[in-house]
């Protein structure tokens, strides 16, 4: 041990010291602990969006809009308030759902199912891109824009871009994400290696980008 | 690399459809405060108390934080405490920064 350490100098001894074994997660795959690690700082990403869009719906001096009628859908007749929000909320944790169960028989070695599922969780995933795609069409047709709109406060666009152009561009990547991990699943990968600790990563971005969604969610639409 | 369950995390299937039914039900009534427009105190209590309920069963279920060890629980969920500070911070001084818009900008309007 000594002697390898002495052996090693420059860049190759900070790697070796940062590598040498003294973990602090026990039990914990490494590549685990760095996806939480990661995650914590996307927390902070999304919260400093968050903050900025509370201060400036705190602060502006033009009302804001009211998202209960700028979300609002047309169905055969009736205008009903955040309906498509509603429907993408439902969808995103519908998505949470079928990755959890992924991930279980990812460990049961049930690499058909767990690959079927993570299929089924980006399916989902790509629809609720496709219905923000819809919704962004709707609100720039109404001349909504990041510098101003007809209904109130300029920061409202500014804030609504920038906030659910951020989640969407999270949860695209996590499309990506999981077909790519569905296909190294399902080509049995994981087996060869003898884990399947990459599913439960996976898993782990994707409920986090579910977990964003129930504040701006709450935040954003609702309140 | 094992944990107490063996390889990885192994839970019951339907414990996870237990708590995917449980945020179905959350997600339709916070959906519901906005559907009866309930307003001021209530309005703003329930959607903070589903908001929170929702994270931290997605958390602790299905991010399996329930099951982790305590060095890493803290070490992902203590760091995020610091946010509330700069919440707290942005909402005191928010009057200033309108009471400013106003004297600054308010004539244009």
């Amino acid at each position: 041990m000594n002697t390898q350490q002495q052996a090693v100098s420059g860049w190759d001894s900070v790697s070796a010291d940062w590598s040498s074994d003294k973990d602090a997660f026990k039990r914990v795959p490494w590549g685990k602990a760095m996806m939480w690690i990661f995650l914590l700082s996307d927390t902070f990403i999304f919260t400093c969006f968050l903050t900025s869009y509370m201060k400036v719906r705190m602060t502006t001096t033009e009302p804001w809009p009211i998202p209960s009628e700028v979300f609002a859908l047309t169905i055969a007749g009736q205008s009903i308030p955040l309906i498509l929000i509603a429907i993408m909320t439902f969808i995103l944790i519908t998505s949470s759902g079928t990755m959890a169960m992924a991930v279980n028989f990812g460990y049961r070695r049930d690499k058909k199912k767990a690959a079927l599922l993570m299929l089924v969780t980006a399916l989902l995933g790509a629809s609720f891109v496709g219905m923000q795609a819809f919704e962004w069409t709707k609100l720039i047709e109404d001349g909504v824009r990041p510098w101003g709109n007809p209904m109130g406060a300029a920061q409202f666009g500014a804030s609504f871009f920038m906030i659910t152009g951020f989640h969407g561009l999270h949860v695209s990547i996590g499309v990506i994400y999981l077909l790519v991990v569905a296909h190294k699943v399902q080509r049995g990968d994981y087996d060869r290696q003898g884990k399947y600790d990459i599913v439960e990563i996976t898993g782990l971005y994707w409920h986090f980008v579910d977990l964003v969604w129930v504040f701006i969610f709450a935040f954003f639409y609702l309140w | 690399m094992n944990t107490e369950h063996g390889e990885g995390q192994q839970h019951p299937i339907g414990l996870y459809l237990k708590i995917w039914l449980l945020l179905f039900v959350l997600s339709t009534l916070s959906y519901m405060v906005d559907y009866y427009q309930l307003e001021g105190y209530l309005r703003w209590t329930l959607i903070i108390v589903f908001m929170l309920l929702k994270a931290g069963l997605i958390v602790a279920v299905f991010m399996h934080m329930l099951w982790e060890r305590l060095a890493l629980i803290y070490a992902i969920l203590v760091p995020p405490l610091c946010l509330l500070v700069l919440v707290g911070l942005m909402a005191v001084e928010a009057d200033y920064t309108f009471l400013s818009r106003v004297i600054y900008f308010g004539q244009e309007g």
